[in-house]
């Protein structure tokens, strides 16, 4: 990483930091954020004149807090006998005059994640208000439009605002779906990341590295759950094999085929460290048991060889564990590798009779081709590739599945 | 914070309060849901009022249009779920507050509805 980019990293890191503090007092998401942005400003006229302080944080939060308390002394004379102003502003004077800033960036990850904000938008508010994205890069990445975007994240904070959404990190009995919601938004992010896998269309590139990053915070203020640890290492593995999924022409390599020498080293060890401090805790959890089916595959790079037994009894846990039926149909395909491609189609048809939305699934039909093909079955093989390619938005992916169709 | 938990009542909940043998045990996990929530020590938590509201059947629908006054019986929208009271707390959160909605005797049978109060 060079200077330049360390120093954006720095201020983004800042950024999550200073808007948690803001808007876990005013609980007003858009007025933190306003209140941010001129401090920001403010920064970007003054520095350059009388050079950077010696703690830019400190000093951006001291800019911020004045913006944000004159905002609200304004709003309280517009209306009057809000003493819930007075002491919000009174509380964010105290524990900032303290010195040590907390670090609230988590409280604000819950509120995103609350339950009572519509579930579509909770992964790009979390990415809004903790990483500072722009609507335009959040719709770039989402596939929304830009104003569309813009209109929801608004609905989502004055929803926040008005609906009165703490900003505590509530205590883990009373986690339930939020904590989940939470990795699920991270992992989302990373997952409209993933699905770019050339890194051709930059906002969606750096999405995936962003991800990595708020799990990277997550991780670092939970160090008791396990979960953070399998989903950060989940998506390192993922990222591992990032060079190795297409060839020099572009061309999507499924996994089976890929070049091991192309994975990175340094994240599959990262990956396993991650892994090995989260079973240590001896809590499993959806996260940990992807990672670990990941970290099966990944023993192809030393043994030349993915654990299979392994990758089925993982995948049967998943399935336990979730009830989806995407981790039974990867179960049946561990199946096929492991007992033979009849096994394998067996398992697969058995599942579709009992998940119908299966039939449209891409994954079902393209697992569905290949074992038909490795059978003999060109016909059927031929219309089961037919329908992945008809369910397939990738175009690399659908010219994978178009030449193994052609080759039956 | 004040918000106004709004208890909507499934037939059979609305037939216990006239119900001889089920009306007791009716008021009283209400009046226990109201206890304890005034009863929770804290001081921004309590209750600020509430009512109970007879059956859906003896509702009124009164409009003005035109100078004229338009008057329909029965509740403002036919579902199968109807408001059946209020509840107004004062809490700190929403989260505080779905707390109470989710022990509120009628959100195991029907379903509550937490709506901030406007104090503006």
């Amino acid at each position: 990483m060079n200077a330049a980019a360390a120093a954006e990293r720095a201020a983004r890191d800042s950024y999550g930091r200073l808007l948690a503090l803001l808007a876990a007092r005013s609980r007003d998401v858009a007025a933190a954020e306003d209140a941010l942005a001129d401090a920001f400003a403010a920064a970007i006229s003054a520095w350059p004149r009388g050079g950077v302080p010696d703690n830019p944080e400190a000093w951006l939060f001291a800019a911020a807090k004045r913006k944000l308390i004159d905002a609200s002394r304004r709003k309280r004379t517009a209306n009057d006998g809000k003493a819930q102003l007075q002491l919000n502003v009174e509380e964010l004077e105290a524990e900032t005059a303290a010195g040590d800033m907390p670090d609230r960036r988590l409280g604000l990850m819950f509120a995103c994640a609350h339950p009572a904000i519509e579930e579509s938008v909770r992964t790009p508010l979390m990415l809004q208000v903790v990483l500072g994205f722009s609507a335009e890069r959040i719709g770039a990445a989402f596939l929304v439009e830009p104003t569309a975007m813009g209109q929801r994240l608004v609905r989502a904070k004055k929803k926040i605002c008005d609906a009165g959404v703490g900003f505590d990190v509530p205590a883990p009995s009373d986690w339930g779906a939020r904590f989940a919601a939470v990795l699920d938004a991270i992992y989302a992010a990373y997952g409209a990341g993933w699905s770019d896998p050339l890194g051709a269309d930059p906002e969606r590139r750096g999405l995936a590295e962003e991800a990595i990053w708020l799990a990277r915070v997550l991780a670092s203020q939970l160090r008791e759950e396990p979960e953070p640890l399998g989903l950060l290492s989940l998506m390192l593995h993922l990222e591992a094999r990032r060079p190795a999924r297409r060839d020099r022409d572009g061309r999507f390599v499924p996994l089976d085929e890929q070049d091991v020498g192309l994975w990175q080293r340094q994240s599959l060890g990262e990956a396993e460290a991650l892994l090995r401090a989260a079973a240590a805790m001896k809590r499993p959890g959806r996260y940990q048991l992807e990672a670990a089916i990941q970290s099966a595959h990944a023993t192809r790079a030393w043994r030349g060889e993915a654990d299979w037994d392994a990758i089925v009894l993982l995948y049967d846990a998943l399935s336990e564990l979730t009830g989806s039926p995407v981790a039974r149909l990867n179960a049946a395909a561990a199946i096929a590798r492991r007992d033979g491609p009849e096994r394998g189609l067996a398992a697969v048809e058995a599942l579709v009779q009992l998940f119908p939305a299966l039939n449209v699934y891409q994954p079902y039909w393209a697992l569905k081709a290949d074992l038909c093909a490795r059978l003999g079955r060109g016909e059927a093989a031929a219309v089961a590739y037919d329908e992945a390619i008809a369910r397939e938005a990738d175009p690399a992916v659908r010219a994978f599945l178009e030449h193994k169709r052609s080759r039956l | 914070m004040q918000y106004a938990l709004l208890v909507y009542e499934t037939e059979t909940d609305f037939a216990a309060r006239d119900d001889v043998e089920r009306k007791t045990a009716y008021r009283a996990a209400h009046l226990d849901f109201l206890n304890s929530i005034k009863g929770a020590g804290i001081a921004i938590q309590s209750v600020v009022g509430g009512a109970g509201l007879k059956p859906p059947h003896t509702a009124t629908i009164v409009r003005k249009r035109g100078g004229s006054r338009l008057v329909v019986d029965g509740p403002y929208s036919d579902i199968k779920e109807q408001l059946g009271g209020i509840y107004l707390i004062d809490v700190a959160d929403l989260d505080a507050a779905l707390s109470w909605a989710e022990r509120c005797p009628t959100a195991s049978t029907g379903a509550v509805e937490v709506r901030p109060v406007n104090v503006d």
